[in-house]
């Protein structure tokens, strides 16, 4: 059979992680049947889910959340009594206290308490340097480091741990995939529907199961459930804020003397469905914002229902019909808001949104309109039938003849290297790390529209440049044991430039060679 | 207590990139620096992005009806922690001292009521206009400080630049040339290596052989030992971002004109009072402003700090002690070059029928007409350039005068 290494990148590099190294075959598979490669992944039913042993649901999550923080009030507390019955029992200058209390613990950041309180300073300095990118004492440079020799090391507390499992769990997906092309959908559209782990403990417990739960089930389903999924997750209540707004005339609205926050309702319309200039109003926006009053999730106490699920509290929910978008929808409470985003799934907009997003996303930075047009199109014929249009996109010409112009993300050019070096992560603590480095941290972007999707975005110098050290890391590590010739032709075979392929050969060090090779446009662009 | 804590430091919704502060300024000293008349003019445009509730800040507690709008977390002029008043009419956060004492020695300003031409309340979208210039949004391939660079005369290169964050902000995008730097402690690669990919890239991919050749040009001088980063808060980080500016901002061959950009004013639930979770970032900020006055020594009183967000937000509070996207806010100057100690404002009144859409702070005042202002009074921009090439199509939000000594 003709082989087309050219085909075979764009199979590889624009719809999935990149090719493997060591026996996979992928870029010969590739070439042979560059389409049928890509499309294999779309025809295994269940093939996007995600389990893996230890990962838990979002209410169990929560209740874990729930049991910590109390676990850290009563060491809390104990200290402080602890501190309390020392003052009185003992003589002033009387050293060393058994547990030395923090005078003011909730102002502290670096706590640093008895042993019963380590956890705590575990878990505060957890969120400092996931949710503040990067800390220099901890930085591990090379993603296929040894485990890090922490000075001292902290015990990792239930978020921590979750969200190291949760990582680990994707990574190792990623790496171990054929193509890739149904976890590059994943990454797609957690990103369209993120949520950011820095919003504080729930969410960044919750940002694994979020995607197993709310996008993964739907990457090859319908958007309208996607959306709903999405919405009633507790970790999209919790992160836009939907769980504090009440229906000002709702009981609990009179009583509390609380209201609406309109934060997720704007942001569903904005973001996730119709886009800006997708012919919504501020009194739309209102208006969906008190449809989806009560949307919240079950607290700790668990009044409404199990602690940690998405429940609907009818008491928080405003009465009466709303107008939104031209149309009436009455009062039948959870009801209600689930016939408005069924019509906002299917509103002409919202094809046109995800159609263009999907395309700019796989194809270019410009999307081609007569591809955008047939997306779009199919969006609407199938009801957003998802594996439609991700099928119409590998079927397309335009995603095979459009120049390889897009950058890798950060995530995809750390896993295509993982792939490359045929290295399945053991830990994620270097993956985390680098990604905070270069700017995408994982599941933690700044503001609800996600991490960046252009070329610019990614190429900037300042990334380009720290991309460069990552790969001269893994160069000086790992390129002793390997020839990088070889992994040329696992990546690019006769796809390759001359100048690259010069350019390897006549690297001073094979380790110099394999930092080339990873940087090279073969290797950077999709 | 833990949550409360949780809430002030992380609940920040455009982000921590990277400390949520990032830093870039141009590449060039402008020619008439060191001229004869002895100025050498300084500008540092600070973006807050997420929306900054300009009612909360400079509170017009002269308004009968803004402590009914604002509700629990307005601040009033007694109490425990009373604002400061800055006139009769407008009083400060207390969270804002410094701001104040700069105030009182007239070198900081308040602008009250103004926005943006843009009406419509995507913090992105806002943010696009705001920095970019232009009328609406969509237009980001250039910011107007990158536009305004291009119309100076261009001198020496500067020796050195910074910036946080792998991105430059939209306002210093463009074709002009700019500096950054990211503080991290990474091994770098070697020179060979990084020259033999400058090559590879610019035989096979000249848009990257420019970004890191680019890249690789920044570093160095702005890695002194206080600008390594630290754990620490987004407000800690803020003040450091600010120094490490300074720093280089105050070397005679260092960069005159910069932009930087904080996160996370987006303050929808939970927004507090005198106390809470603005109080906190607006300490952040007031700290940046101090260590810009104490790190660029002498060459403060050629300075001036402009500080403008996106849009404000609703006068009335909603249902979960917040704001929601609004239009009018504030804009704040600050430096020794500034025309200061006053509140300037065509203040539009908070009644119902007064109020935008009767839900925000209706502007009185465009934004762009502040910025011309400075612009002007510290690099002498003419009325034309400023209303065609800086801020296309905005002949009629004309310079305000007077703002620069």
């Amino acid at each position: 059979m003709a082989r087309d290494f050219q085909a075979a990148l764009v199979a590889l590099n624009r719809f999935g992680f990149g090719a493997r190294g060591g026996a996979s075959g992928d870029l010969i598979n590739a070439a042979s049947d560059p389409r049928g490669f890509v499309k294999a992944e779309l025809a295994r039913p269940n093939g996007v889910l995600l389990e893996a042993p230890g990962l838990q649901s979002t209410p169990q999550l929560g209740q874990a959340v729930f049991a910590y923080q109390d676990q850290v009030k009563q060491a809390r507390e104990a200290a402080k009594e602890t501190a309390r019955e020392t003052a009185k029992d003992t003589a002033p200058a009387e050293t060393p206290q058994p547990a030395p209390a923090d005078p003011k613990p909730a102002l502290r950041r670096n706590l640093s308490l008895n042993a019963v309180a380590t956890e705590i300073a575990g878990q505060m300095a957890d969120a400092k340097t996931a949710d503040n990118a990067a800390k220099p004492d901890t930085m591990q440079p090379n993603m296929a480091a040894p485990p890090p020799a922490k000075p001292a090391p902290q015990p990792l507390n239930v978020i921590q741990k979750t969200f190291r499992a949760e990582a680990l769990a994707r990574l190792q997906r990623a790496t171990l995939a054929e193509c890739g092309f149904t976890e590059r959908l994943v990454v797609f559209w957690s990103n369209h529907f993120c949520i950011s782990a820095g919003k504080g403990e729930l969410a960044r417990i919750w940002a694994g199961a979020f995607e197993r739960e709310a996008i993964r089930p739907h990457v090859l389903g319908r958007f309208a459930d996607m959306l709903r999924a999405v919405e009633q997750h507790p970790a999209m209540l919790f992160f836009l804020d939907n769980q504090q707004s009440l229906g000002p005339d709702s009981r609990a609205g009179q009583n509390r003397k609380r209201g609406l926050n309109e934060n997720l309702a704007r942001e569903i319309m904005e973001l996730h469905t119709l886009g800006v200039g997708g012919g919504y109003t501020q009194e739309d926006v209102t208006s969906l914002a008190r449809i989806i009053t009560g949307w919240t999730f079950a607290g700790r106490q668990g009044q409404l229902g199990a602690p940690g699920s998405f429940v609907f509290n009818a008491n928080a929910h405003q009465p009466g019909p709303q107008v939104l978008l031209g149309k009436t929808y009455q009062a039948t409470g959870l009801a209600q808001g689930e016939a408005a985003l069924a019509d906002i799934a299917r509103h002409p907009s919202t094809a046109n949104f995800i159609a263009t997003k999907f395309v700019r996303h796989f194809v270019a930075d410009d999307p081609p309109p007569a591809l955008v047009a047939r997306l779009r199109e199919i969006f609407v014929r199938t009801d957003g039938d998802l594996r439609a249009l991700a099928t119409a996109l590998v079927d397309s010409d335009e995603a095979w003849k459009s120049p390889l112009s897009k950058m890798r993300s950060p995530y995809d050019f750390l896993v295509a290297s993982g792939r490359l070096l045929a290295r399945v992560p053991e830990e994620p603590g270097p993956y985390l790390n680098n990604l905070n480095l270069l700017g995408q941290p994982l599941w933690s972007p700044a503001g609800p529209n996600g991490f960046p999707d252009t070329a610019a975005a990614w190429a900037a110098p300042e990334g380009m440049k720290l991309r460069l050290d990552i790969a001269s890391q893994m160069g000086a590590r790992l390129g002793n044991n390997i020839d990088p010739l070889d992994l040329l032709e696992f990546a690019a075979a006769d796809a390759a430039s001359i100048e690259t392929r010069k350019t390897i050969e006549r690297a001073e060090s094979r380790q110099q060679a394999l930092a080339l090779l990873l940087m090279s446009p073969e290797m950077q662009r999709r | 207590m833990i949550d409360c804590v949780e809430n002030r430091l992380l609940t920040s919704r455009r982000g921590l990139l990277l400390g949520g502060a990032s830093f870039a300024a141009w590449a060039y000293l402008p020619k008439f620096a060191r001229a004869a008349d002895g100025r050498d003019p300084r500008l540092i445009v600070v973006i807050l992005r997420g929306a900054l509730d300009g009612l909360s800040t400079v509170a017009p507690v002269g308004d009968p009806d803004y402590a009914g709008l604002h509700g629990s977390i307005a601040l009033s002029a007694d109490g425990a922690h009373p604002a400061i008043m800055l006139d009769p009419f407008f009083a400060l956060h207390p969270a804002m001292p410094e701001f104040a004492r700069m105030y009182r020695d007239t070198h900081a300003a308040v602008i009250h009521a103004v926005a943006t031409p843009y009406r419509d309340r995507s913090h992105f979208d806002g943010q696009d206009v705001l920095e970019s210039g232009y009328a609406g949004p969509g237009r980001v391939q250039s910011g107007w400080l990158n536009r305004a660079l291009e119309v100076l005369p261009r001198g020496e290169r500067v020796s050195s630049g910074l910036a946080v964050g792998p991105t430059t902000p939209l306002v210093l995008r463009g074709s002009a040339p700019t500096v950054g730097w990211a503080p991290v402690a990474l091994p770098q690669a070697d020179d060979d290596t990084a020259m033999r990919l400058t090559e590879l890239y610019r035989h096979r991919d000249p848009a990257l052989a420019s970004a890191l050749s680019q890249g690789l040009q920044l570093e160095k001088a702005a890695t002194g030992d206080d600008m390594k980063r630290k754990p620490g808060n987004a407000v800690a980080q803020m003040r450091q971002v600010a120094r490490g500016a300074a720093k280089l901002m105050a070397a005679d061959d260092g960069p005159r004109i910069a932009a930087l950009a904080f996160d996370g004013w987006d303050t929808h639930a939970n927004e507090g009072g005198p106390v809470g979770r603005l109080a906190f970032l607006l300490g952040g900020l007031d700290g940046a402003l101090a260590e810009f006055e104490s790190g660029l020594g002498n060459r403060w009183r050629d300075t001036v700090v402009v500080v403008a967000t996106e849009f404000g937000r609703t006068a009335r509070i909603n249902g979960t002690d917040g704001t929601d996207h609004g239009t009018g806010t504030i804009a704040l100057l600050a430096g020794g070059a500034v025309k200061g100690g006053r509140v300037i404002s065509d203040w539009p009144g908070l009644k119902l029928a007064n109020l935008h859409e009767g839900r925000d702070l209706k502007p009185t005042t465009d934004l762009r007409s502040v910025i011309k202002g400075v612009l002007q009074g510290q690099f002498g921009l003419s009325d034309r350039v400023l209303a065609e090439t800086v801020f296309p199509d905005s002949a009629a939000a004309r310079p305000m005068k007077g703002l620069v000594a």
